[in-house]
């Protein structure tokens, strides 16, 4: 491509800019294998929301299951086929479910469809950057996403049915097709779509890295870049960390179903025989998949926490309170993620000393992540606060964030995980902390970017409607999990009626559901308000958010190579609002402060060789 | 028909919704396009924010407080006790920190929204607030670090010598017992040795394993320490006892253990509770396949008496399947025990319940024979 001239680090020549404009591309090059990071964020985000209804919807079904465990099912029979045997779910097609929804949701719609979107969207826009540091690279990712998503689909409908064992896939379960159905082809198909979603997610990563680290433009140092990017920088770190080991998991697993190896197997007997299989060690598998897994729910948050950052300071008119103890808390949550990941095995068998260890480190955890709360929320102190509907999406993610990371700090007590563990309170608290806060980072991030990316604007009056059902029905959702989780009630069970000590709280469950079937039905105000605003939302106007940061500086619908002359130079940090002194509250990134003589401060001056 | 007409009024009523859509977005490019003041109605979001929080609150209150006997199940372990009153200081605190953040966060989104005339306080940072809010969370954490690892390591630490010790294995998808009878000494197994009617995969070359008995419902004495031995023999499970805030995973060719102490027999709390068909009851909370949320196991605490009573009159595993050991047998020792009697009667026990003899006794016996 024309951009390999542009991938040197404080490039800001104009000769060859303006070579994009005239080159002509194909349909296909341009919107299908196009290289350019503009659409393949929104090749992300279109997938991601077609994830999101297929993985919300699956949570409907079996909080049918949940809520009325009398009901007859038979009108599901066109759309489930065999799974339904009189009236009822089968229980092992709601394992699948449980299954796939958590998957989907982890994988595919927070970690592509959050990070896919605006890493790649938001990356080269606010650094200054044509594109990012490899387009191809880039479009493999895609497209590597888009086979893994291809081959999780097709297993869902296969005869015996999607991986069963939860979204841990946790062996002897996952490995051996004899325990559950899943096991069999739908766990082959599980861990093939997996792998190639590690390498989408590998090639994604990469490239967000390098270009951050090559591509800035002139004056961008790191201490002036937007929280976003922080958050996706450090995001793609975690991620091509971590990825590898969950990688290493599955290619192991793959050996013990299909190659008779035993890492994860020892002493079964299953299904009338003694399987061959000794020596090996269910514990090892979790905790490889924990060392993915927790850092994973960072990968999931992180993205959204920078999102709300740009938006809440941005609305409140006010700079980010403690930019660089925001990114410092970043960091530490980004370290720490690593070396917390067996409190989710406290009670596996494990040698009780890690318990104590990893309680102690998961403790930590909470110290920056509530800094970052204190900041957001000091942020809005003494604003001049403006509710769009990112904005409220922001303060809604906020309260998520903190209402479901406070309960965090009593599951990584080992001692009180004991009673918890693998109940409903769990399901609460990352539903609330990861689920939902993500959920609503990207929906915020939408709100907030949808001008950028189709020149229309989103309408407002649905956006709210949105709002305030989703913010609502999320909290009457999520909340009453709590209580039937400190009752006891496990996860991933397909009916309570086989317990003494799970006969309650049948009203409440039936409660849970219909909010679930109202939220999830809101939901699709935003696909209508969506696919309708790309075509006739009202248009755009440069900078509808009054916002500081660079992408706002671009034509309001940027061709590939995003400036059409030069990339402009930054001057200030991303976080000018109200400065005393100035006229307007905001003050762009790419203004000198030579221009804004009035409201500088002391030794807030342009460096000397700036203009040439 | 009815399918039909349903799909014929929901496709009428979202006609309708969209015309309705429609007709707003028109009016609203007549009055002028995307204004970048800010409207009106910024307002009312914040003021339904507060809404939402004082009525969030109110519901959490109220619910807390009515639904307070269904999800708070008395503990019936010592360390249970003890967790529970750890889980409710810290939720305290979190609900502390909860209540307080939250009207933070709206109380301030409703104070310092949009004012035409305002304008937003420039404030970069504060390194003294910074630091306080940074400190404070790390010394309540350090507590709660230290509150916690206190309990974890009484309840992990070694089970006390004179512990029950009961052997819990599961399979899909059903719990077993093992008791390890009068030697008080499990015998040995191999997973190889599991069938139809050996589901522990007893070894009979184990001489402890003669007098191990398999009963049906888990029995363990009040007031004694119980030492829990948890396997698996085909995927992982998860032994829970929600009434002894007990929870360890039985994991296949690793053997774990949990140990607890029983503080009321079913008897006490059938009656405390005014139902006498309470049970405690074990569950599985490791996914393990289609029967997951049905492998229910019944604890039966009884008074220490009562226990001893109880253990003496179980049979044992030989005992109950005489044919099957034999056919099993390759120990002269065992098929001594099971030999059929000279008038060809079905082979009978030298072991028998009513005259339990202990392994020397019955070691001195077979080489006798
Ligand atoms: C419409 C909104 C949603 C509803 C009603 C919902 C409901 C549920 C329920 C009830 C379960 C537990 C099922 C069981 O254990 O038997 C569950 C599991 C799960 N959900 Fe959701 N959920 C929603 C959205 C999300 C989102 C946005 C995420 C993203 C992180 C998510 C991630 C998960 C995960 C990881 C599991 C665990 C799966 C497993 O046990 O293997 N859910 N969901
Ligand atoms: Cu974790
Ligand atoms: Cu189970």
């Amino acid at each position: 491509m024309e951009l390999a001239h542009s991938t040197s680090a404080h490039h800001h020549h104009t000769e060859h800019d303006h070579d994009h404009d005239h080159e002509e591309l194909s349909f296909i090059q341009k919107w299908i294998f196009s290289e350019d990071h503009k659409v393949i964020a929104k090749q992300y985000l279109f997938m991601g929301i077609l994830w999101a209804i297929f993985g919300g919807g699956m949570s409907l079904l079996f909080r049918l299951q949940l809520g009325f465990p009398n009901a007859k099912l038979d009108w599901l029979q066109p759309l489930l086929g065999d799974w339904i045997k009189e009236g009822k779910l089968d229980p092992e097609f709601y394992l699948a479910l449980v299954t796939m929804h958590g998957t989907i949701m982890v994988f595919f719609v927070l970690t592509a469809g959050l990070s896919g979107t605006f890493s790649n969207f938001l990356i080269p826009l606010q650094i200054g950057a044509r594109d990012m540091a490899s387009g191809f690279l880039n479009m493999l990712s895609f497209w590597f996403f888009a086979l893994s998503s291809a081959i999780m689909m097709v297993s869902i409908f296969i005869e015996t049915g999607p991986a069963s064992g939860g979204w841990v896939i946790y062996p002897p379960l996952s490995a051996l097709p004899q325990a559950v159905g899943g096991s069999g082809l739908g766990m082959t198909m599980w861990l093939t779509s997996m792998a190639f979603f590690i390498v989408s997610s590998l090639l994604g990563g990469i490239n967000y890295i390098t270009t951050i680290i090559n591509l800035r433009t002139k004056g961008m140092s790191f201490f002036r870049m937007p929280l976003t990017m922080w958050a996706f920088f450090i995001t793609a770190i975690i991620g091509l960390l971590s990825f590898p080991v969950l990688f290493a998991a599955a290619l192991l697993l793959i050996f013990d179903r299909s190659f008779g190896t035993s890492f994860f197997l020892a002493d079964i007997y299953i299904g009338g025989e003694a399987l061959q299989h000794t020596g090996g060690s269910p514990i090892l598998f979790q905790h490889l998949f924990w060392f993915l897994g927790h850092p994973e729910v960072y990968i999931v948050l992180l993205p959204a926490l920078g999102i709300t950052s740009e938006i809440i300071a941005t609305n409140s008119r006010k700079p980010i309170f403690g930019y660089k103890a925001m990114i410092l808390s970043m960091l530490a949550i980004a370290f720490l993620s690593f070396i917390v990941w067996a409190h989710h095995m406290f009670v596996t068998g494990m040698n009780p000393f890690l318990g104590t260890i990893f309680m102690f480190l998961t403790l930590i955890i909470a110290v920056p992540s509530a800094v970052k709360a204190f900041n957001y929320i000091t942020t809005l102190w003494r604003g001049n606060i403006i509710f769009t509907p990112a904005m409220l999406f922001s303060i809604g993610l906020v309260s998520f964030f903190i209402s479901g990371g406070l309960t965090g700090i009593i599951l990584g007590n080992s001692a009180a995980d004991i009673q918890l563990h693998d109940t409903y309170f769990v399901v609460a608290h990352f539903h609330l902390v990861m689920g939902s806060a993500s959920f609503f980072g990207m929906v915020a991030g939408v709100y907030h970017w949808f001008p950028k990316m189709f020149g229309r604007m989103l309408d407002e009056t649905l956006g709210y409607i949105h709002f305030w059902i989703s913010f609502v029905g999320i909290y009457m959702v999520f909340f009453p999990l709590h209580y039937i989780g400190i009752a006891g009630f496990p996860r991933r069970y397909y009916s309570f009626t086989g317990f003494d000590f799970t006969k309650s709280f049948t009203d409440l469950n039936t409660f849970v559901s219909i909010a679930a079937i109202i939220t999830f039905a809101a939901q699709f105000i935003f696909v209508f308000n969506f696919i309708y605003s790309i075509f006739k939302g009202r248009r755009a106007p440069s900078n509808p958010w009054k916002s500081n940061t660079l992408e706002w500086t671009t034509p309001i619908n940027p061709e590939h190579g995003n400036w059409p002359g030069e990339i402009p130079t930054v001057y200030r940090w991303a976080y000018d609002y109200s400065k005393p002194g100035a006229s307007e509250d905001f003050i762009p990134q790419n203004i000198p402060y030579s221009e804004t003589k009035e409201s500088n401060f002391e030794n807030e001056v342009d460096p000397i060789e700036s203009k040439h | 028909m009815t399918g039909m007409l349903i799909s014929l009024a929901v496709v009428l009523v979202l006609a309708i919704l969209l015309l309705i859509f429609r007709i707003q977005t028109l009016v609203k490019v007549m009055k002028g396009d995307y204004q970048d003041t800010v409207k009106p109605s910024n307002g009312y979001h914040a003021l339904g924010l507060v809404i939402f929080m004082v009525i969030g609150f109110a519901l959490f209150f109220w619910y807390s407080s009515v639904a307070s006997h269904h999800y708070l199940p008395k503990a019936v372990s010592e360390h249970g006790v003890k967790t529970d009153l750890m889980f409710w200081v810290t939720m305290s605190i979190l609900c502390f920190a909860f209540i307080v953040t939250n009207i933070f966060l709206f109380a301030f989104a409703y104070k310092y929204q949009y004012k035409k005339d305002n304008k937003a306080l420039f404030y970069p940072d504060n390194h003294k607030l910074e630091i306080v809010w940074t400190v404070i969370p790390a010394i309540v954490m350090a507590i709660l670090v230290f509150y916690g690892w206190k309990e974890w390591s009484e309840i992990t630490k070694e089970a006390p010598k004179d512990a029950v010790v009961v052997e819990i294995m599961g399979k899909q998808f059903a719990w077993q017992v093992r008791y390890p009878g009068k030697d008080n000494s499990f015998g040995a197994y191999h997973f190889t040795k599991i069938d139809a009617s050996n589901e522990f995969g007893l070894d009979f070359s184990d001489k402890s394993s003669y007098d191990d008995f398999i009963p049906s419902e888990l029995y363990i004495p009040k007031g004694k320490p119980v030492l829990l031995r948890i396997r698996a023999r085909d995927v992982l499970h998860s032994v829970f006892a929600p009434h002894f805030r007990l929870k360890m995973d039985a994991v296949p060719g690793m053997p774990t253990k949990f140990w607890f102490t029983p503080t009321k027999t079913t008897a006490q709390i059938r009656e405390e509770l005014g139902n006498p068909d309470f049970n405690y009851e074990i569950a599985c909370t490791e996914v393990c396949g289609r029967g997951h949320f049905a492998m229910r196991f019944v604890i039966k605490v009884v008074e220490e008496a009562e226990y001893e009573e109880w253990y003496k009159t179980q049979k044992t595993f030989v005992e109950m399947n005489q044919e099957y050991v034999l056919s099993k047998a390759t120990s002269d020792e065992l098929k001594k025990l099971v030999m059929p009697q000279p008038n060809n009667e079905p082979p009978t026990l030298l072991i028998k319940s009513d005259s339990i003899m202990n392994i020397s006794q019955v070691d001195s016996l077979t080489k006798k024979i």
